[in-house]
């Protein structure tokens, strides 16, 4: 699904991922976790394809497709779906208007027909439910006004519509209260599918106590330092980020 | 999920879809401007000596009066002695009586435009005046408005029927020496559409006019008057489009409306004027004076524009609120893109005690383009309790473009209440990333984003207006990111 090999990405001058490989077959889930200024949140910015990065070295496939030569809308349309850590507002665009233009160019891409607006309803209200989320959210301007919380669920909301091959979570757990992290975690968990990767990128282990991944990674000095299973979640949490930079000095 | 998607791809690669020029034979006054020409202008159009008396006292003062300076704007000098200052279709015999009189290649252009003159009116329910270069072409549905008492006519046809109604209003809202467009205007305007709904009358259908610039080297000079009369209602729309000539043409209307006791008359306009080229060659000046005044307690103007067009544009659609309780409102969408300059704002002269008045203003620049809000209010000693909330928002869509605000406020009551709110903000970078990501294109997001700042000013237009305003901006904003 996603292979990443030898990634080297910066800003400017500054040099952020330094050689990053990672290997996401179908279905699975993985968790990228790391310290801040890790590079976790430029690795989702280039899968998705934000400006302002400039790759130096390495490859992204994705499904065999080079990922880093398509524009933002062409990933989208293949599949690709980024949860923003910091959702942007748009005044004045309706939320319901925006996830409906989305979603007919993403089925246009497909070959699907468009949905009219009766039918965008009908599923929208289906994982709305899903979301435990209030009809009146599709009615607003987009993220305008939103709490923390109601950002990051209309996140995965669109997600659940968009229904992408790709899933990348960006800090989707970051700012969120024990209920709203649940309510994200049920969400995230109702999106798992033999045929959809998820990658979660995340500084904390709390996501992970209700969304088990199939694998975790730690990203460190701008490579994957160390790759486990949900039980590496777990010791990093016990005992912090510095005896996996120890360990992999010593090998 | 009020707004309609727009068929961008259908669009793409339009620039000016009305610059085209009718080849049709007309009648032409040689360039220049003395009182001759006045004195032939009003022959040919068969006026009263009180409209003669009028343009002439109106010419005198102009000589007397300079260009203004004020506005922030570069304008080339005009040479008025270069503008003819009447064009009209040659009409054949006594002028079009019926759509069937009037010439062919006229109804065609109308089509291109999609000016809804037939069956189409009827369907959408339209009334229409036509103004092609100087002269009114034809007035649509005439009959049903009649049925209603509504006088729906040509400015210059209302001069020669209605003579008691126009010198009894004409000027009393924007005089003839109110400022140097305007007291041209009253020399030489030409035609323009005028508008009586009797009392206790609610218009039956949203009347309309479409002017339209044709020859060369000329000027159009059209004079608006619409009278509401005692708690009567009528909601009017203007469309403008011109040629892509290289030279600029003038343009200098007026309008005047007058709301009594009760009335309501909203004015909407889509202005569409030829903007100039991408090098900023060409394009319409537009200078224009628009004002309405609430004279009767609790009557209500509002004015909605949307300003796509135009080389230069400089209006301030203004409302006096002279009775109580009266509500004035201004909605404005100005875009300035390329080389275009638009200085506009609004006027609210609070007279009557308790008059409120709204105004909301989105300007949005791109390309070289200069965008300023001027706008007044002012309360006058009388307007006890009055009230005016204004909200000035600016975009910039790129770098080389630029927003000013020039609020000017006037307040000479304290029981006053007067808010003003204005942002400036860019199409954030971040904005458009987060369409695309979610698989919508470059210039949809564009289009999208815009829409939704411009939202607050679109609910105001009438429903098949908003969706033009919404295509029109979309072709108009082609290429500004990216």
């Amino acid at each position: 699904m996603l292979s990443i090999r030898n990634l080297h990405v910066q800003v400017g001058a500054r040099k952020i991922l330094k050689g990053l490989d990672l290997e996401v077959s179908t279905g699975q889930m993985h968790a990228i976790m790391g310290p801040n200024g890790s590079g976790k949140s430029t690795l989702a910015g280039v899968l998705a394809g934000r400006d302002g990065y400039e790759v130096t070295q390495g490859s992204v496939l994705y499904q065999g497709q080079d990922l880093l030569a398509m524009s933002p809308e062409d990933r989208a349309r293949a599949g690709v779906f980024l949860a923003f850590q910091y959702p942007v507002e748009i005044p004045g665009v309706n939320n319901a208007y925006l996830l409906k233009a989305a979603l007919n160019a993403i089925r246009k891409q497909r070959g699907e027909p468009e949905l009219d607006a009766f039918e965008f309803l009908g599923l929208v209200r289906q994982k709305l439910q899903l979301m435990q989320m209030d009809e009146s959210l599709l009615n607003r301007s987009v993220n305008e006004g939103f709490s923390g919380g109601e950002k990051k669920r209309n996140e995965i909301l669109q997600m659940a519509v968009l229904a992408p091959t790709l899933a990348v979570l960006d800090e989707t757990d970051s700012g969120l209260d024990i209920d709203a992290l649940r309510v994200v975690a049920d969400g995230v968990n109702t999106m798992r599918d033999p045929a959809r990767s998820i990658v979660l990128v995340t500084h904390y282990q709390r996501l992970l106590t209700y969304v088990v991944p199939d694998v975790v990674h730690v990203l460190l000095e701008g490579r994957i330092l160390r790759s486990g299973d949900a039980g590496l979640a777990l010791a990093l949490e016990e005992r912090g980020y510095d005896w996996v930079r120890r360990e992999a000095r010593v090998a | 999920m009020s707004s309609k998607p727009q068929d961008l791809d259908a669009l793409v690669g339009q620039k000016y879809r009305h610059g085209f020029v009718t080849d049709i034979e007309s009648d032409t006054v040689p360039p220049g401007l003395d009182e001759s020409v006045i004195r032939l202008v009003s022959q040919k159009k068969g006026e009263p000596q009180f409209m003669l008396d009028w343009r002439l006292k109106a010419y005198r003062h102009w000589l007397t009066m300079q260009e203004p300076e004020w506005a922030h704007l570069r304008i080339a000098d005009i040479d008025y002695q270069a503008i003819s200052y009447y064009s009209a279709p040659r009409a054949r015999g006594d002028g079009p009586k019926t759509l069937a009189d009037v010439d062919p290649k006229l109804l065609a252009t109308y089509e291109k435009l999609g000016v809804p003159l037939h069956e189409r009116a009827r369907l959408a329910g339209v009334a229409v005046d036509a103004v092609f270069d100087s002269v009114s072409v034809a007035t649509t549905f005439r009959e049903r408005l009649a049925k209603a008492g509504v006088l729906f006519c040509s400015f210059s046809e209302a001069v020669r029927e209605h003579p008691e109604i126009v010198e009894r209003y004409l000027g009393s809202v924007v005089p003839y020496t109110d400022n140097f467009f305007a007291t041209l205007n009253s020399a030489v305007f030409t035609d323009g559409s005028f508008v009586y709904v009797p009392p206790g009358v609610r218009c039956p259908m949203e009347l309309s006019t479409y002017f339209r610039i044709n020859a060369a080297n000329t000027g159009q000079f059209e004079r608006t008057l619409i009278v509401a009369d005692e708690g009567s209602h009528v909601s009017y729309l203007e469309g403008c489009t011109a040629p892509m000539r290289d030279e600029n043409q003038l343009h200098a209307a007026v309008v005047e409306l007058v709301a009594l006791t009760g009335a309501t008359i909203k004015y909407s306009t889509v202005q569409n004027w030829y903007p100039g080229d991408e090098q900023g060659r060409g394009g319409i000046y537009n200078f224009v004076t628009k004002r309405g005044e609430c004279r009767g307690d609790d009557s209500r103007i509002s004015w909605t524009q949307v300003e796509t067009g135009s080389a230069i544009t400089w209006k301030y659609p203004g409302c006096v609120l002279t009775g109580a309780n009266t509500v004035g409102e201004f909605y404005s969408v100005a875009l300035a893109n390329h080389y275009q300059q638009a200085d506009t704002g609004t006027k609210m002269i609070h007279i009557g005690r308790g008059s409120r008045s709204t105004i909301v203003s989105k300007g949005i620049s791109a390309g070289h383009g200069s965008n300023s809000y001027r706008g007044l209010v002012k309360i006058l000693p009388s307007a006890d309790g009055a009230r005016n909330y204004t909200q000035c928002d600016s975009l910039l869509m790129g770098d080389r473009c630029s927003a000013n605000t020039f609020p000017y406020m006037e307040i000479r009551n304290p029981s006053a209440i007067v808010e003003h709110e204005a942002t400036t903000s860019k199409i954030a970078d971040d904005q458009l990333f987060y369409c695309r990501s979610r698989g919508i294109s470059q210039e949809d997001a564009v289009n999208l984003i815009v829409n939704g700042f411009c939202k607050a000013v679109f609910k105001e237009l009438p429903m098949e207006f908003a969706v033009e305003a919404q295509n029109l901006l979309s072709v108009s904003l082609e290429g500004a990111v990216g």
